[in-house]
C-alpha cells in the first residue's frame, strides 16, 4: 500500500511536472506541518506493527504445561530427536493436537531447527540450550531444514515431522526396539550416519562403509601419516574419537563423536554391520 | 540548460592532464589528488564488482534445477563461492561503495575546497584496500582455499574449518582500516575545509551523507578489527573466547559482529541516499523540498542504526526483554528513512522534471529501495521473523536494499558524475535501454527470492527442496538479463569515457559547486576558493529567474 502510493505518486509527479508541461519549477523549501505528518503517521503505522509482531512472538515463547518434551540434539549433519522414555530417532514422530515442546542443543557448530509448515525456528547453539514449542493440527509430514549455515552438506541437513494419531504415536513411542547383533543397518540411520558415509561404495563427506572393514587405510594421525588395518579397534576409536585418525583425503573436525550417545553395545553392532557390507 | 561562470584559467591543466611528479601509471598509484584516487578506487572497486557478479552468476546457475546443476561443482565449491561473493561485494564493494568514489571525487569540489584534508593519508586508504583485497585474493590460492563459513564468519564453523579463514579475515581486517582512515579524512575536511561563507546548513545534501557515514565508519569499524582479530587469534593459539569447547561464547561473537555490521549497512546505503539527494533537485530544477529534515535524518539513521544489531539474531537464545527493545528500536530506525522517502517524492512536485538517465536510476532507487524497507520491516518484527528468518526472503530483503538502493544509487550517481568526471557525455538512449534489463532482471531476480523465502526455503543451500523449483528458475532467468543490462552499462561508459562527445561544465543545470568548474576539473579544483553565500540549492531560484525571462 505504502509502496504503491510512493510509487504513483512518484510517476504522477514526473508525468505532471515534466520539464515541457511545467518549464518552471516552483522553489518550495518545505512545510513543517508536511514533514510531522509523515514522521508521526509512519511512527503510528510501524508501532502497530511491532505490536503485532511482538504479541505473535510472545505466545510462540510461553509453552502449554501439557507439552510434551523431546530433547533435540543437532549435528554435522542430522538431527537426533530423544524422547522421555530414551526412544530415540532421526524423524519427529508426534501425536497430533497435543503440544510439542523441543528442547534444543548442539552437538557442534551452530543449527537451526526450521519447520517452515508451522513457521517457526530456532537457532541450535553449543553449550547453550534453547527451545521452541508448536500445537500440530494435521495428520501430515512436514520437512525440517537446517536454517544456519553449518558446513558441506547444510543443505542436506533434513528430517520429516510426521504427525500420526494418538494410538498410533501410542504404538510408536512404547516400541523400543532391542538392541542385538543385527542392529546395525537401524542404528547408521536412526544416529544419521548415513548422511556422511554411503553403503553402497559412494564417496561423501566421509569414506563409504562398504568395503572398508579390512583394508589398508593411510589415515593422518596429528598430520602424520600412518598405515593402519580398519579392524573392530579402529572403528570403535573412529566413531569415540572421529579425528584421531582420518582417512587420508577425507577433511578432519566434520564428524561428531558418539561418546555417550552409542552405547558399547550399539557401537558393536555397527561395526559388525559395516564388517558385512563387503 | 543553464551554463555557470567558469573561473578557469586556461593555462591550468585538468586532472587528467597534469602528470605530476611520475609519468605514467605511476602518476596514477603515487598521486595524492582526491580526483585520482576516487578513480583509483573506481577502476579497482568495478573491477572486484565483476568477480562478485560472475561469482553470483555461479551461484544461480547452480540453484537453476534441485540436486547438483553445473558438472563437478561440489558443495564445497558453492560454500566457498557465495562467501567469496558475499565477501567481495561487501567489503569490496559496497562498503568503500560512494564515499570512495564520489566522495572523493566530488565531496572536496562541493564544499570548494582543493583537496581533502590529508591527501597522503588518503593515498594510504587505497592501498590499505588494496594490500586486504590482494591478501584475500591470496587465500583463494593458497591451502585450503578460500573460507566456505559466508561473509559472516560465524563462530564455531568458522574456528573448525579448514579453509583459510585466518586469511581472509586478515584481509578485511586490512581494508577495514582503509575504511576508517577515509572516514577520518573526510571528518576533518567537512569540518575544516568549507569554503568561507558554507554553514553546516549550506552543505550539498551529499556531503550531509557523508559526513553521518564517516562517523560510523571511524566508530564501528574497529570493534569488527577486534571481533576478527580474536577469531584469528582462536584459530591460532586456542583463547577461548568464542569456542565453547574452551568455555567461549558464540553468540559473543554474533553480537560483535553485528555491532559493526548492522551499522555498516549505514556505511553503504547513506552516501547512496545523499546521491539521491543532489540528483532529484537539479533534474526537478527546484530547490529540494525539507532540507533539514534530510540532513538531520541521516544523523538520526547513522546514530539509531548503533541500537538495533540484534534484529539478526532473533533465533538465537536470547531474553525476551532484548527481543522487545531490539524489535521496537528496528522499528524505529525505519522512520527517518521514511522521512527521506516523502520528501524526495514532494521535491518532484511542481518541479519541472527533465527525466534522463541519473533520475531515471534515482527513481528506481527509491522503488526498490522501498520494497527493501518494507520488507525490512516484515523481518524486524518478531513473529514474522520466526520464519523468515535465514530463508530467501533475508536474501532477497538486503539485495533490495543493497543492490536495488546501493547499486542503482550508484549507478545514478555514475549517470550524473561521470561527464564531470571524464569530460564527456555517455549514450543516454542506451542507457534507457539498460535500464530497462536491469530493472525487470532485477525485480525478477529478487523478488523470486522473497517468495521463496516465504514459501520456507532457507538460505545458503547448495540443493533445495524440489517443490521450489519454479521460483529458482525465474530468479536465475533474471540473473541473466540483469548481467546482460550491466555489461551493456559498462559498455556504454567505456566507450564514452574515450570517445563521448565532450561535456559542458554543467550539462545538466545543476547548482552545487562541482558544476561550477570546467569538466574534467583542473589540478586542485579552484583557481581561487570560492565564496558561498545563501542556501545549498539557493541556485535553482536564479536558473528559474532567467528561465521566466527568457519565456
Amino acid at each position: 500500500m505504502v509502496l504503491l502510493g510512493i510509487t504513483a505518486a512518484m510517476l504522477f509527479f514526473v508525468w505532471r511536472y515534466r520539464l515541457k508541461r511545467n518549464p518552471l519549477a516552483s522553489n518550495i523549501e518545505g512545510n513543517a506541518m508536511m514533514e510531522i505528518v509523515w514522521t508521526a503517521l509512519p511512527t503510528a503505522l510501524v508501532m502497530v506493527m511491532f505490536w503485532y509482531g511482538w504479541a505473535g512472538y510472545q505466545s510462540s515463547r510461553s509453552v502449554p504445561p501439557d507439552a510434551m518434551p523431546v530433547k533435540v540434539t543437532a549435528r554435522m549433519w542430522s538431527w537426533m530427536f530423544e524422547y522421555a522414555n530414551g526412544k530415540v530417532h532421526h524423524e519427529l514422530f508426534v501425536p497430533l493436537d497435543k503440544p510439542v515442546k523441543l528442547i534444543l542443543a548442539s552437538q557442534d557448530v551452530n543449527h537451526s531447527l526450521y519447520i517452515p509448515a508451522v513457521r517457526i525456528k530456532q537457532d541450535c547453539i553449543p553449550g547453550r540450550e534453547s527451545y521452541l514449542w508448536f500445537r500440530p493440527t494435521k495428520l501430515e509430514t512436514y520437512d525440517i531444514q537446517c536454517a544456519e549455515f553449518c558446513g558441506t552438506e547444510h543443505s542436506n541437513m533434513l528430517s520429516k515431522v510426521r504427525v500420526v494419531s494418538a494410538s498410533d504415536f501410542e504404538t510408536w513411542y512404547n516400541t523400543i526396539e532391542p538392541v542385538d547383533e543385527n542392529s546395525g543397518e537401524r542404528l547408521v540411520q536412526i544416529y544419521g550416519c548415513l548422511s556422511c558415509h554411503t553403503t553402497d561404495g559412494g564417496k561423501k563427506v566421509g569414506p563409504s562403509f562398504k568395503g572398508i572393514y579390512g583394508e589398508r587405510q593411510t589415515v593422518l594421525v596429528r598430520r602424520r601419516e600412518m598405515n593402519i588395518d580398519v579392524d573392530d579397534e579402529y572403528l570403535l576409536e573412529s566413531m569415540r574419537e572421529p579425528n584421531a585418525k582420518i582417512v587420508k583425503g577425507y577433511p578432519p573436525n566434520q564428524m561428531p563423536s558418539q561418546e555417550g550417545i552409542l552405547s558399547d553395545e550399539q557401537m558393536t553392532a555397527i561395526v559388525k554391520y559395516i564388517q558385512e557390507l563387503k | 540548460m543553464a551554463s555557470t561562470v567558469v573561473t578557469h584559467t586556461p593555462a591550468v591543466l585538468n586532472y587528467l592532464e597534469e602528470k605530476g611528479r611520475h609519468a605514467g601509471i605511476l602518476s596514477w598509484v603515487l598521486s595524492t589528488d582526491h580526483k585520482r584516487i576516487g578513480l583509483l578506487y573506481m577502476y579497482t572497486m568495478f573491477a572486484f564488482f565483476g568477480v562478485g557478479v560472475l561469482m553470483g552468476l555461479i551461484l544461480r546457475l547452480e540453484l537453476l534445477t534441485p540436486g547438483p546443476t553445473i558438472p563437478g561443482f561440489t558443495a564445497n565449491m558453492y560454500n566457498a563461492v557465495f562467501t567469496l561473493h558475499g565477501v567481495i561485494m561487501i567489503f569490496l564493494f559496497v562498503i568503500p561503495g560512494l564515499p570512495a568514489i564520489f566522495g572523493n571525487f566530488c565531496m572536496p569540489i562541493m564544499i570548494g575546497a582543493r583537496d581533502v584534508a590529508f591527501p597522503r593519508l588518503n593515498l594510504l586508504s587505497w592501498y590499505c584496500f588494496i594490500v586486504g583485497a590482494g591478501i584475500a585474493v591470496l587465500a583463494l590460492f593458497t591451502g585450503q582455499g578460500f573460507p566456505d563459513t559466508g561473509w559472516t564468519f560465524y563462530v564455531p564453523y568458522s574456528l573448525r574449518t579448514g579453509t583459510n579463514v585466518t586469511l581472509g579475515m586478515l584481509g578485511a581486517f586490512i581494508i577495514g582500516w582503509s575504511s576508517i582512515l577515509t572516514g577520518l579524512n573526510f571528518l576533518v575536511t567537512i569540518h575544516r575545509m568549507r569554503a568561507p561563507g558554507m554553514g553546516w546548513f549550506q552543505m550539498p545534501l551529499f556531503v550531509w551523507a557523508l559526513y553521518a557515514t564517516a562517523w560510523i565508519q571511524v566508530i564501528a569499524t574497529p570493534v569488527v578489527g577486534i571481533t576478527l582479530a580474536l577469531v584469528m587469534l582462536e584459530r591460532a593459539i586456542d583463547v577461548g573466547i568464542f569456542n565453547p569447547a574452551l568455555g567461549g561464547d558464540p553468540i559473543l561473537f554474533q553480537h560483535m559482529f553485528w555491532i559493526y555490521s548492522h551499522p555498516a549497512v549505514y556505511i553503504m546505503i547513506l552516501p547512496a541516499m545523499g546521491a539521491i539527494s543532489e540528483i532529484i533537485p537539479t533534474f526537478a530544477g527546484r530547490t529540494i523540498f525539507g532540507y533539514k529534515a534530510i540532513a538531520l535524518s541521516s544523523l538520526s539513521i547513522a546514530s539509531v542504526g548503533y541500537l538495533v544489531w540484534a534484529h539478526h539474531m532473533f533465533t538465537t537464545p536470547m531474553s525476551l526483554a532484548a527481543l522487545f527493545v531490539f524489535s521496537l528500536l528496528t522499528f524505529f530506525v525505519a522512520i527517518p528513512s521514511g522521512v527521506k522517502v516523502f520528501n524526495w517524492v514532494a521535491t518532484l512536485y511542481k518541479g519541472s522534471i527533465d527525466l534522463r538517465s541519473p533520475l531515471l536510476f534515482a527513481l528506481s532507487f527509491i522503488f526498490l529501495f522501498s520494497i527493501g524497507g518494507l520488507t525490512g520491516l516484515a523481518n524486524g518484527a518478531l513473529g514474522p521473523n520466526l520464519h523468515i528468518h535465514d530463508t530467501y526472503f533475508i536474501v532477497g530483503h538486503f539485495h533490495y536494499v543493497m543492490f536495488g538502493g546501493t547499486g542503482f544509487g550508484l549507478f545514478a550517481a555514475l549517470h550524473y558524475w561521470f561527464p564531470k568526471m571524464y569530460g564527456r557525455m555517455y549514450n543516454e538512449r542506451l542507457a534507457w535501454y539498460y535500464w530497462a534489463l536491469m530493472f525487470v532482471g532485477f525485480n525478477m531476480l529478487y523478488f523470486s527470492m522473497l517468495i521463496l523465502g516465504m514459501e520456507g526455503n532457507p538460505r545458503r543451500y547448495y540443493d533445495y527442496l524440489p517443490r521450489f523449483q519454479t521460483w529458482h528458475v525465474v530468479s536465475t532467468v533474471g540473473s541473466w538479463i540483469l548481467v546482460a543490462g550491466l555489461l551493456m552499462m559498462a559498455y556504454n561508459f567505456i566507450r564514452s569515457a574515450r570517445r563521448g562527445a565532450p561535456a559542458p561544465a554543467n550539462p545538466w543545470g545543476g547548482v552545487t559547486l562541482e558544476w561550477t568548474v570546467p569538466s574534467p576539473p583542473p589540478v586542485e579544483n579552484f583557481h581561487e576558493i570560492p565564496r558561498w553565500e545563501g542556501s545549498a540549492y539557493h541556485g535553482f531560484e536564479k536558473l528559474q529567474r532567467r528561465r521566466s525571462e527568457a519565456q
